[in-house]
């Protein structure tokens, strides 16, 4: 996993609650075996029109949003399907950054999992930072992991919370199932524990 | 020690070490595959030259690519077959127990899993799948986990998780006859809103859901993603403990009983502490559905389609008239009498027996109206076989449903069942959002009794009005 520690980048807004995993990634493209190559998938029904072309009026259609890095949206991001192709959608489309409000559990998660950091932000700075991000290519919004902070385009810094641990993760682009496996020998000892404790449980096995 | 809740119960016997940051390594006891959400984690693990830690505490299942039409024939679309074959390689090289598709134990993995008596009470339960919240109806802490997380338990059959917040959302008191489970969690979902129980667990309970068969408690928990929730559950009682009973993965004999007086042990203690509490009175709760893109757009079937002129908020307002645009409705116009070209009775929320059952009350001695298409599409292939036993495929064959093979189907549009751009479908499924059931398709989301009605009356309708 890449490592996340600062970026400075267009962000993009959609000022819409409840942008659901469906709508940043239908499920009609959820056939690949591959964690890549969802960019061009990503926001479909917003994107393109009917026949494929693509619709001009939307924002990541246009510059310099093209290239925005960063996602600003309202409440509820990534409600829905559980499916980690909505984040690899984002991130193979270029996103590294999405801030809103409020986020979805598992949507939450899994962009930590993908080195995408989400951050949570009030409302009304969500606004500021939509208003700053309309400001052309001119209005780039620096993210720095380390001190925890967004920093607007007229300098300003917006502190935000992350949990250390997350942030330790992305900072180094450790993925957790190395770090879990260091637990190797209380996993063994819970296993031990538990099979004492209810021997009733039983496992799956086909003939 | 404090009263606990079922949730912290669960929890408490599943922490394998807490880490210094307040991050638990929690044990899972059992870890559902289907072919969707799971390629790129058995990738992972080959890449890393890692090992399946369990096999035997995981199980797969194809549901939501298969077509559910003949399934003897090859699967047509090659993307499908692919990701359907993968999964067979997979499971074969990496032995994961598999219900493979021409077995009459596939079905959709939130049906199969409680169906096997793979989902037990007091368990931890993970997929890749938002809607495994549905088995925390056995009383067992299930929730949806992505790709990543997939890989993670695939490796150490275990997840890094902190402890989510307790909500209980009680419904007291009696139903009124034709209102079902489904109507409830509509209702429960209209009352918090989508966001409602987001970092919460849901312990539904009061007399209602006691008063609910296991079908219902699954369609119940099931739809707890839709309001926001990480898992939602029901206390396991007599009820959990009957239905368990007998099937094929639960304990037997001497080690059932044991199980049952260890499950008995896990209901909420008296006076243990909610974050948040609801409650509900059943008696105010009518046949509900959605009018919206959104599952908490809900309205009694007596209701009218609400004016965003009468929202205040600016961009709730837009999104509402958006809403109505995309679903082609007047803002105050009744919702009953709308006309609708598909009805779709399945999915993960509503294909059990029992929910064929009420759309089969509903359906017998009538026709399927004229230029809808119908169909039921059972949640496994035993569910299939038997409502053929009890003769209720030939109720709606008579009255001109089709009568198909088990998988997510219609739910999400992924298979050849699909939504074409601007028809609108009375479904039984758990998502309305733009899109989901096909690019342009309309969802409005209710009961197997109001869908049967929505098919023989061609239009929305309020089904106490045919039973």
């Amino acid at each position: 996993m890449e490592k996340f520690t600062t970026l400075s980048a267009v962000a993009a807004a959609l000022p819409e609650d409840n942008i659901d995993t469906d709508k940043i990634i239908p499920a009609r493209f959820l056939k690949t075996t591959q964690r890549t190559g969802l960019g061009k998938y990503a926001f479909d029904s917003m994107r393109y029109r009917p026949d494929g072309s693509e619709n001009p009026d939307f924002i990541l259609n246009k510059e310099p949003w093209r290239k925005a890095e960063i996602l600003i949206t309202y409440d509820n991001l990534g409600c829905g399907s559980s499916r980690e192709h909505a984040p690899w959608a984002l991130l193979d489309f270029g996103i590294r950054c999405v801030i809103a409000p409020s986020f979805a559990d598992i949507f939450f998660n899994n962009c930590f999992k993908n080195g995408i950091l989400p951050i949570t932000l009030p409302r009304e700075v969500c606004d500021q930072l939509m208003s700053d991000s309309t400001m052309g290519s001119n209005a780039r919004l620096t993210i720095d992991l380390p001190r925890q902070v967004v920093i607007r385009p007229d300098g300003e810094e917006v502190p935000f919370e992350i949990d250390p641990f997350r942030k330790h993760m992305l900072l180094e682009g450790l993925d957790d199932i190395g770090q879990t496996l260091q637990h190797e020998t209380e996993i063994k000892s819970f296993e031990h524990k538990v099979a004492g404790e209810r021997p009733w449980m039983p496992t799956i096995t086909l003939d | 020690m404090a009263p606990r809740t079922l949730f912290d119960k669960i929890w408490d016997h599943h922490v394998v070490e807490t880490l210094p940051d307040g991050t638990s390594i929690l044990y899972i006891d059992r870890h559902l595959l289907h072919e969707v959400t799971s390629p790129q984690a058995f990738e992972g693990l080959r890449l890393a030259g890692r090992k399946l830690r369990h096999p035997e505490m995981t199980m797969a299942v194809v549901d939501h690519n298969v077509p559910t039409s003949d399934r003897t024939k090859p699967i047509e679309e090659p993307e499908s077959r692919n990701q359907i074959e993968t999964l067979e390689r997979n499971v074969k090289e990496f032995g994961v127990p598999y219900f493979p598709l021409l077995s009459a134990s596939q079905g959709i993995v939130h049906v199969v899993g409680p169906e096997q008596g793979i989902s037990l009470p007091g368990m931890t339960i993970v997929c890749g799948d938002s809607h495994t919240s549905t088995h925390g109806a056995m009383g067992s802490l299930a929730f949806g986990i992505g790709t990543s997380e997939v890989e993670h338990v695939m490796a150490t059959q275990t997840i890094l998780q902190r402890p989510a917040k307790n909500m209980r959302v009680m419904v007291e008191g009696q139903l009124a006859p034709g209102v079902s489970a489904k109507d409830v969690m509509l209702a429960i979902i209209g009352h918090i809103g989508t966001a409602g129980g987001t970092g919460h667990v849901i312990e539904f309970a009061g007399s209602a859901i006691r008063g609910l068969d296991m079908a219902g408690r699954m369609t119940i928990c099931n739809m707890s993603i839709e309001a926001g929730a990480r898992a939602g559950l029901v206390a396991p009682d007599d009820t959990t403990f009957d239905y368990v009973r007998n099937r094929p993965f639960a304990p037997k004999g001497e080690d059932f009983e044991k199980a049952v007086a260890f499950w008995r042990t896990l209901a909420t203690d008296e006076g243990a502490h909610f974050d948040k509490e609801v409650s509900l009175r059943a008696e105010d709760i009518a046949p509900s559905l959605t009018w919206g893109t959104s599952p908490e757009t809900v309205l009694p079937i007596t209701g009218t389609v609400p004016d965003p002129a009468q929202e205040p908020d600016e961009s709730k307002r837009t999104q509402m008239q958006r809403m109505l645009d995309y679903m082609g409705l007047e803002a105050g116009q009744k919702i009953a009498g709308t006309p609708v070209d598909v009805v779709f009775i399945g999915s993960c929320t509503n294909s059990r027996i029992e929910d064929l059952r009420a759309a089969a009350q509903v359906a017998a001695g009538r026709k399927v109206a004229d230029g809808v298409r119908a169909m039921i599409v059972p949640g496994s292939g035993l569910v299939k076989m038997q409502a053929e036993e009890e003769g209720l495929d030939q109720i709606f064959l008579d009255a001109g449903f089709e009568w198909r093979e088990a998988g997510c189907s219609m739910c999400l549009g992924m298979n050849p069942d699909k939504l074409t751009p601007g028809q609108r479908c009375a479904s039984t499924s758990n998502r309305n959002f733009e899109g989901r059931q096909g690019p342009g398709g309309r969802t409005h989301l209710l009961s197997p009794a109001m869908a049967a009605a929505a098919a023989v009356t061609g239009c929305l309708t309020d089904s106490r009005e045919l039973v």
